[in-house]
C-alpha cells in the first residue's frame, strides 16, 4: 500500500517538475530580452529540477542517494541567483539593453557600456 | 548563537561516540537529541534565545521556499498566456542590510522570489539594482521586499 502511495507521489513529482522545466524553456523561447528570459531560466527552472531531483530520493530510498539528491537541490537554490544574477550584469554591462518595452531602468545612469 | 551551535554538533558527535555508530541518520539522531538537551535546559543555561533563532531561521527557509513555488507559478502562468504584454523595468532598491553575506543572501531571496531578478549591487553597497519583469508600481514592489525578505533576514542575523 505505502509503496503505491510513494509510487504516485514519486511519478506526480516527476510530471510537475518536468512541467515547470519545459514552461521555462518556452519562457527562454517566448520572452522578449535576456534579463525576462532570466527569470524563466532561474525560477521556474530551479523549481523543476529540485522537484524532479527531490522525487528521485523519494524513489531510491537509500540514504547514500538521498543526501547527494538534497544537496543537488541546495547546490541548485545557491548557484541558480549567482548564476542569473552574473549573467544579467554581465550582459548590462557590455552593453545589452532591456528592451524597448521597458517602463523604467535605474541602472542606466550608473553604468556605461565599455566601448 | 554559533556556539552552543558548535555544542550542538559535540553532542551529536558525542552520541555517535557513545552509540558506536558514526552513520549519517545515527549523527543527525544525535544532534535532534542534544537540541532536545538543549531545550530541556534553556531557562537554567539561557539557550533561550537560540531557539527563537532557530524558529526564526526555519520560518525564513519555509518563506523561501513558499515564495520559490510561486515565483515559478508565475513565471508559468506568464509564459502560458497567449499574449504576453508586461511592463518590465531596473528598479534601485535602497539597502538597510550592510554586510557583505546580508546582500548576497538577501540578492540570491530576491533573485528567486516572483518577478524579481538581482542584477547589480552599487559601488557603496547601498543601493541594489533589481530587474522586475512587470512593474505597474515601483514603490509597491520595494516596500513588499522590506517588509518582506529584509525584515526577516535581520530578525534571523541581528
Amino acid at each position: 500500500m505505502i509503496t503505491v502511495v510513494l509510487e504516485i507521489v514519486v511519478g506526480l513529482m516527476l510530471v510537475i517538475g518536468a512541467s515547470f522545466a519545459f514552461v521555462a524553456s518556452l519562457g527562454i523561447l517566448r520572452l522578449k530580452d535576456v534579463y525576462m528570459r532570466m527569470h524563466a531560466g532561474s525560477k521556474a527552472g530551479t523549481l523543476g529540477s529540485g522537484l524532479m531531483l527531490l522525487a528521485l530520493a523519494i524513489y531510491a530510498g537509500d540514504a547514500g542517494v538521498v543526501t547527494r539528491a538534497i544537496a543537488g537541490v541546495i547546490f541548485f537554490l545557491l548557484t541558480a541567483p549567482i548564476s542569473a544574477h552574473l549573467l544579467a550584469k554581465a550582459a548590462y554591462v557590455v552593453g545589452y539593453r532591456p528592451c524597448g518595452d521597458t517602463k523604467l531602468d535605474a541602472l542606466a545612469k550608473v553604468v556605461t557600456p565599455k566601448n | 548563537m554559533t556556539g552552543l551551535f558548535l555544542i550542538n554538533i559535540l553532542m551529536a558527535l558525542a552520541w555517535g561516540a557513545v552509540s558506536g555508530n558514526f552513520s549519517v541518520i545515527n549523527l543527525v539522531f544525535g544532534f535532534v537529541l542534544g537540541t532536545g538537551a538543549l531545550f530541556l535546559i534553556r531557562e537554567q543555561v539561557g539557550t533561550g534565545a537560540y531557539f527563537h533563532r532557530y524558529g526564526q531561521a526555519v520560518s525564513l527557509a519555509l518563506m523561501f521556499i513558499y515564495e520559490l513555488v510561486m515565483s515559478a507559478w508565475r513565471v508559468a502562468t506568464i509564459v502560458l498566456r497567449p499574449k504576453i504584454e508586461l511592463q518590465p523595468g531596473i528598479i534601485a532598491f535602497p539597502l538597510t542590510v550592510d554586510r557583505d553575506f546580508e546582500i548576497t543572501m538577501l540578492a540570491s531571496l530576491i533573485t528567486l522570489t516572483p518577478g524579481t531578478l538581482s542584477v547589480d549591487v552599487s559601488e557603496d553597497r547601498k543601493t541594489l539594482y533589481v530587474h522586475c519583469i512587470d512593474v505597474p508600481d515601483p514603490d509597491e514592489t520595494i516596500a513588499d521586499i522590506k517588509n518582506g525578505f529584509e525584515r526577516k533576514i535581520l530578525e534571523v542575523f541581528r
